[in-house]
């Protein structure tokens, strides 16, 4: 079959809807300086303490989320496999939980339910919240990272592996962390990148429990400077490219090698 | 050799606790940030402030604020859905059967993966920069064509604007959800039918449609649901002056501008039903497409 011309269409007035704004925002971002075109934008963002300072601050609650969100799926997911596949549909319903009620629901519920005069007061402490922060975010990520840890336990042969580790007389922790967790690294890695693509710039629950995070950082930039928001906005395409580039780059290796 | 092997039988008294640490963790989790913040809005938005039963803050829903920004809501997630849902499609459907080469479908893939996921705030200064006042193509525009759009009335902070923003990650989302359901219509079955002397349309009304359609509707439900909850792309764009029912609520929480704050556990529960539903409903008609799509 000849490729016709309705498809060619299709791909050409998307590809211009799609990079039209990103070829705008970078347009602008460079016309700071006026009458030449100068990266005094990017200079200005990357240099402000400000910017450091909130980047930091949701990169370690990203990786904190991260961690955190690994350490609470990986046995589950393997526990749900392995011994306990009559739960599977209600793990299954509670980890698509975070799509069904909305991140600023959510957070609502947790500032009336954890605030200073509940039973269990963190928003008292900044530790307090920043740790509720964490929860948020693994909450929110709960559903990428349980399918990407699932589908990489289902690819493996968990049975076998784990009588296989049992039979050399491995503990029950050394089975999970040097056994199972290795064979689903990949899995384990692209649930990682997606969780920070969303937590890195995330707005109304960082904003709501009042901490200082890049995306309430991004919303005050927004609200008051005209050109350092586009270098802000073409950064943070430049760091979701940078994960989902890494997804594919792990994941992808091992898929097409399945293939074959 | 039979005293060797006894020693295998110890550890199967130990898998108890190891079932224990998989799912009690995870179940106190979940109640803790999931169900109970969820329930406790729940049953707050039955509840008087001195905490009998009542339906009044269900009831004092119906206010013209309110109805307007839940309208709207839904008016904009609608809008954004069924053209995402569409276009999205178009494109799915050109990436897989449309004889491309090959190099376009795993980048308009990894496009999609990036783009879906790239919304909230710095989305919002993308489309600033690009159709805001001072923005590029608002400016191409009017040295090409003479005309200043927001002369005749459009505007980004509005319906219009916010749901050709929305489409940007709404799109790609459906991009990545119809590409295998479009895959796995079989050839065969395109072969069968055109040699049983169908056309075309008649392939598209009668097979192709038939099947596809729960996948069709249920993306359209979870791009529904996926603009619904949005809120820091419309409040970086706007402010708080766009009157959609998410930035109500932060509005809410932040300074409690109903003046009731068990109303604003009614607006929670109203928006918890609508995503609910759809998302519901989404989920239903994944498992019903799943029969045709392996």
């Amino acid at each position: 079959m000849r490729a016709r011309i309705g498809p060619w269409i299709a791909i050409i007035v998307g590809m211009i809807y799609f990079l039209v704004p990103l070829i705008a925002t970078f347009e602008f971002s460079l016309r700071m300086k006026r009458g030449e075109y100068s990266f005094e934008a990017y200079r200005i963002v990357l240099g402000d303490p400000n910017f450091q300072a909130s980047f930091t601050y949701s990169a370690l609650i990203a990786v904190a989320a991260i961690i955190f969100g690994v350490l609470l799926v990986v046995p589950t997911a393997y526990v749900v496999q392995l011994k306990l596949p009559r739960l599977r549909p209600l793990v299954e319903f509670i980890t698509l939980l975070p799509l069904v009620i909305p991140a600023i629901v959510l957070v609502f519920g947790y500032l009336r339910m954890y605030n200073s005069s509940s039973w269990i007061p963190l928003t008292n402490s900044v530790r307090g919240t920043d740790f509720l922060l964490t929860c948020a975010y693994v909450t929110l990520a709960l559903p990428y990272m349980y399918r990407a840890v699932d589908t990489g336990l289902r690819a493996i042969d968990v049975r076998t592996l784990t009588e296989a580790a049992q039979s050399l007389g491995s503990s029950w922790p050394r089975i999970l962390f040097q056994v199972i967790l290795p064979n689903v690294r990949v899995a384990v890695l692209s649930g990682a990148f997606l969780t920070f693509a969303i937590v890195i710039g995330e707005f109304t629950m960082a904003s709501l429990l009042n901490r200082p995070a890049f995306g309430p950082y991004l919303q005050l930039i927004g609200a008051n400077r005209a050109y350092e928001p586009a270098a802000l906005a073409i950064i943070a395409f430049i760091i979701t490219w940078a994960c989902m580039g890494l997804i594919q780059l792990f994941g992808g290796g091992r898929q097409n090698a399945a293939r074959r | 050799m039979a005293q060797t092997t006894v020693e295998i039988a110890p550890s199967k008294p130990r898998a108890l606790p190891l079932t224990w640490l998989g799912v009690v963790p995870f179940m106190i989790f979940a109640l803790m940030f999931l169900i109970l913040p969820a329930g406790y809005l729940i049953i707050g938005a039955f509840q008087t402030p001195d905490g009998s039963f009542t339906l009044q803050n269900i009831a004092n829903l119906n206010q013209p604020t309110i109805i307007k920004a839940y309208r709207l809501s839904i008016a904009i997630s609608a809008a954004s859905a069924f053209g995402g849902a569409l276009l999205g499609f178009l494109l799915a459907y050109a990436v897989v059967l449309g004889n491309l080469p090959r190099w376009i479908r795993p980048t308009m893939m990894t496009f999609s993966g990036v783009a879906s996921n790239f919304a909230g705030v710095p989305l919002a200064f993308a489309f600033l920069a690009t159709l805001g006042r001072s923005g590029l193509v608002t400016a191409l525009i009017t040295s090409i064509f003479g005309i200043n759009i927001y002369r005749y009335g459009f505007n980004l902070l509005s319906f219009a604007g916010l749901t050709i923003t929305y489409l940007y990650f709404q799109i790609p989302l459906m991009i990545l959800i119809m590409t295998p359901a479009i895959d796995g219509l079989k050839r065969e079955w395109r072969e069968a039918s055109a040699i049983l002397g169908a056309s075309t349309w008649q392939y598209w009304r009668m097979i192709a449609f038939p099947i596809l359609w729960p996948s069709l509707l249920g993306s359209f439900l979870l791009l529904f649901a996926n603009a619904f909850g949005a809120i820091a792309t419309a409040y970086a764009l706007t402010g708080s002056s766009l009157n959609i029912i998410t930035i109500l609520l932060f509005a809410q929480i932040r300074g409690d501008v109903l003046h009731d704050p068990h109303l604003g556990y009614a607006l929670a529960l109203g928006m918890i039903l609508i995503t609910g539903l759809s998302n519901g409903a989404y989920i239903w008609l994944r498992s019903r497409s799943e029969r045709w799509v392996r």
